[in-house]
């Protein structure tokens, strides 16, 4: 079968749609944009051009990155450069066919950007947008940009090139030059990639394995997702490379039960795959075979640790084992076995189309090329962003996340997921790279970035990730299954305000025999958060432990509501909302908060009239209020 | 408490076991083995085994985890051990809609924990049971995957993002 006239084929449909008599539009259609209205969009788009009679080309897309602009939609009129409206609605999508399909208007005032070289008035171009001009997107190449259930998109894309190249070149050939690209894993632990290959390659038992890693269960992180669902055949042609570098017809993806439409797009694109011939037996007739088949996971965050994820295919409880020996030696069934990340996976074929060379032309002396994060948290633009290693943390929020809503003050950012650190508004400047993050005291991990502001509790967040992996923990290893409550037990006494100086000493030294005890990763970091925080911001920690005081003003057992009776205008709406009915008070009657009753869910504060700001949080303080209500006195 | 022992803790309800009549898990039994059947061929099938007769029914009859077992080649016991591990599965039949809030870092420090306490006042139940008309389960998930929308909540297939304290209610009433 011919690669060249499969691909031409398909460059030619590929510009057809592009440069053809039909206006095209592409609609966001990934999670993020369905869970944004999505769907009702694209109903309103399909119902007015059948309306109207319009016939045009519609293709759901993948998620761009820009998720807090979505519903994304992008309209390309014969003749013109493509153009990329945000927060569409049905109403607006309506207007656009109106104003933009039938009669001239390209609506600047809902427009993001152009695609091209072309321009139109008034409509900046795409990618020179503050948050995208520093971004270079290579494992995203084709998120936003294809539709991802049609495999003939990707071909038309360089899809599947690299493949093609690759069966040309010798398995070791392949290899040299991942190695030349310096890729190092993206799933965190950044292990050059080269060298697993070459190790499972070099292994002497039979069949060997290749295993996808797309559990991605870090809590706040979902780039994986994103390319999973905007790009599934970038993860199944870098793992045939995979396969065939190392000799191995065999692949496995290990995909989290909670990414149900990430499945959905995977299925869809190994049956196409399979079809088309470059996936499946004897594929382009090179004698090389690839198959891949779907293990879904089913909900636990340890079994994105390699041996666990392998025990968890095998249809095991997932609990890691010790290592030696390591997976590409001995793994699924004690046979050799290469785990990688899906962004390593989808950066494999550019690699192998434009050579290791111009992969290593990103990024720093250590860490080539680039790294996608999920920016999330206490920031203006949060979205999936990918970046050349070597950027700053401070790029990379303020540039490109666009800072802290209403402009608060930065507390931290928050990198690598349960495993990782917080790092304060001193090390900003920090480049980003694996080992300039380790330095710093955290870690650079899948990628999930949360960034906090004034108004984010350090030591609740402490507290929230070692819940997290106190339950998550499989319960194998003593440090981890016995030190993780206690180290719980300890911060929920200090969040309860009964904590005392001791405990923060106890946590850490706790938190330093777990790292060096556990038996895997998930407790050789989970008490990374605690340590790195109570290394950056000591103050807050004492000022929970020994003064009893929340200065972010989130730990409940420490905060309490007053009304004001200066400002209180009694006007009853505190009393109304009150879920607890906590607050007493009549018309023109200073209302009081009963502080047993009180739940500090905050609804009184947010519903106070603003002309009134009569109800205030406070720590470590009290205010002088009346214990019953009594008449407002006007001065 | 760890994985390893969470779910020891829980009762398995054997209500839905003790009234259906003998033509019903005949028929029951029957089901299951329909949905078995095209996974005897694949290399592994306990954990899609129990995925495929979660999907059907919601949860794990105790009639299927024989059936799974021997489709599978392992003893019940392994069966238990290994769906006992993993957060996806079910003992208890959930109700009519399936509430699952995202507790990830993004939604946590957006004020997850706040319509956690919400839904819990709506509903009256914790998270992991149902309400006693039936009509609702809550569950708590680690991560959609949606971290731009924090918080998130998603109700059978329907993601709501951005979701605040009002809104849960606004949620449960389109499902009323």
């Amino acid at each position: 079968m011919d690669f060249t006239a499969l691909r031409n084929k398909a460059i030619k449909e590929w510009q057809a749609l592009w440069s053809g008599d039909k206006p095209l539009i592409l609609v966001g259609l990934a999670t993020c944009g369905m869970a944004a209205g999505a769907n009702a969009v694209l109903k309103a788009i399909k119902d007015e051009l059948a309306r109207r009679n319009i016939e045009a080309n519609i293709i759901p897309i993948g998620c761009i990155g820009l998720c807090y602009l979505e519903p994304l939609v992008d309209i390309v009129k014969p003749g013109k450069p493509r153009i990329c409206y945000s927060h569409v609605t049905p109403e607006k999508a309506i207007k656009l066919i109106e104003d933009y399909l039938i009669n001239d208007n390209p609506h600047p005032d809902l427009a993001l950007g152009t695609f091209g070289d072309s321009t139109v008035d008034n409509i900046p171009k795409f990618f020179e947008l503050k948050m995208l001009k520093p971004q270079v997107r290579i494992a995203t190449r084709n998120c936003g940009h294809i539709n991802p259930e049609d495999i003939n998109h990707y071909i038309a894309k360089d899809g599947y090139s690299g493949l093609n190249k690759s069966l040309g070149m010798h398995p070791k050939e392949v290899i040299t030059e991942v190695e030349k690209s310096g890729l190092r894993g993206r799933g965190g632990a950044g292990f050059p990639t080269w060298r697993k290959w070459d190790e499972a390659r070099n292994s002497k038992a039979t069949p060997k394995f290749v295993v996808c890693n797309a559990d991605e269960g870090d809590p706040g992180a979902f780039m994986d997702r994103s390319v999973l669902e905007g790009d599934p055949h970038a993860i199944l042609e870098g793992m045939a490379i995979a396969g065939y570098a190392i000799g191995t017809p065999n692949g496995y993806i290990y995909v989290r039960a909670e990414y149900p439409l990430a499945v959905r797009r995977l299925n869809i694109a190994i049956d196409q795959a399979k079809k088309t011939g470059l996936l499946g037996n004897n594929i382009l007739d090179s004698g090389f075979s690839f198959d891949i088949e779907i293990m879904q996971g089913a909900g636990a965050f340890v079994c994105g640790e390699g041996s666990a994820l392998m025990y968890s295919i095998e249809g095991k409880r997932g609990m890691p084992r010790v290592r030696p020996p390591r997976s590409v030696a001995s793994g699924l069934w004690g046979l050799p076995t290469s785990l990688n990340n899906v962004e390593t996976f989808a950066n494999v074929p550019p690699i192998i189309i434009n050579g290791g060379d111009w992969h290593a032309g990103y990024g720093t002396e250590t860490s080539k090329g680039t790294k996608t994060f999920a920016l999330t948290g206490k920031i203006n633009r949060p979205g999936l962003i990918e970046v050349p290693m070597g950027i700053t943390l401070r790029q990379i929020i303020y540039e490109i996340g666009g800072g802290i809503p209403g402009d608060k003050p930065f507390k931290a950012i928050q990198t690598g997921g349960p495993s990782g650190g917080c790092l304060p508004e001193t090390l900003l400047d920090t480049p980003v790279d694996f080992e300039t993050l380790t330095k710093a005291g955290s870690i650079m991990g899948s990628g999930g970035m949360v960034v906090l502001d004034k108004d984010t509790c350090i030591v609740d967040v402490a507290r929230y990730f070692i819940a997290f992996c106190r339950d998550e923990s499989c319960g194998k290893c003593v440090p981890c299954r016995e030190g993780l409550p206690l180290m719980s037990k300890i911060l929920e006494r200090i969040t309860q305000g009964e904590g005392n100086a001791e405990d923060i000493e106890q946590l850490m030294d706790m938190g330093k025999t777990i790292i060096n005890s556990s038996l895997c990763g998930l407790g050789n970091s989970a008490p990374n958060p605690v340590l790195s925080s109570i290394r950056y911001f000591r103050d807050e920690w004492e000022a929970h432990a020994i003064d009893k005081k929340c200065p972010a003003l989130v730990c409940k057992a420490l905060i309490n509501f007053y009304i004001l009776p200066d400002k209180c205008a009694g006007c009853g709406i505190c009393l109304r909302a009150c879920p607890v009915e906590a607050i007493s008070g009549g018309k023109r009657m200073v209302h009081v908060i009963d502080q047993d009753k009180c739940i500090k869910c905050g609804t009184c504060l947010e519903k106070c009239p603003e002309r009134f700001s009569a109800i205030v949080k406070m720590t470590g303080e009290h205010v002088a209020v009346p214990k019953e209500p009594v008449p407002i006195t006007t001065t | 408490m760890c994985r390893a022992d969470r779910k020891g803790t829980e009762e398995i309800d054997t209500r839905n076991y003790q009234v259906i009549e003998l033509m019903e898990e005949i028929d029951l039994k029957k089901q299951i083995r329909e949905i078995l059947t095209p996974l005897q061929d694949r290399h592994v099938v306990l954990i899609p085994a129990l995925q495929a007769v979660q999907e059907k029914f919601g949860h794990l009859p105790e009639v299927a985890m024989d059936e799974i077992g021997r489709v599978a080649g392992v003893s019940p016991n392994v069966v238990y051990g290994v769906a006992s591990f993993y957060s996806q599965f079910r003992f208890i039949k959930p109700g009519e809609h399936m509430i699952k809030i995202c507790l990830g870092t993004a939604c946590h420090v957006r004020g997850a924990a706040g319509l956690v306490e919400s839904l819990e006042r709506e509903l009256h139940i914790e998270p992991g049971k149902t309400t006693p008309d039936g009509k609702f389960s809550l569950e708590e998930v680690r991560c959609f995957g949606s971290c731009a929308l924090a918080p998130v909540i998603v109700v059978d297939d329907q993601v709501y993002g951005n979701v605040t304290t009002a809104k849960t209610k606004e949620i449960l009433d389109e499902f009323n």
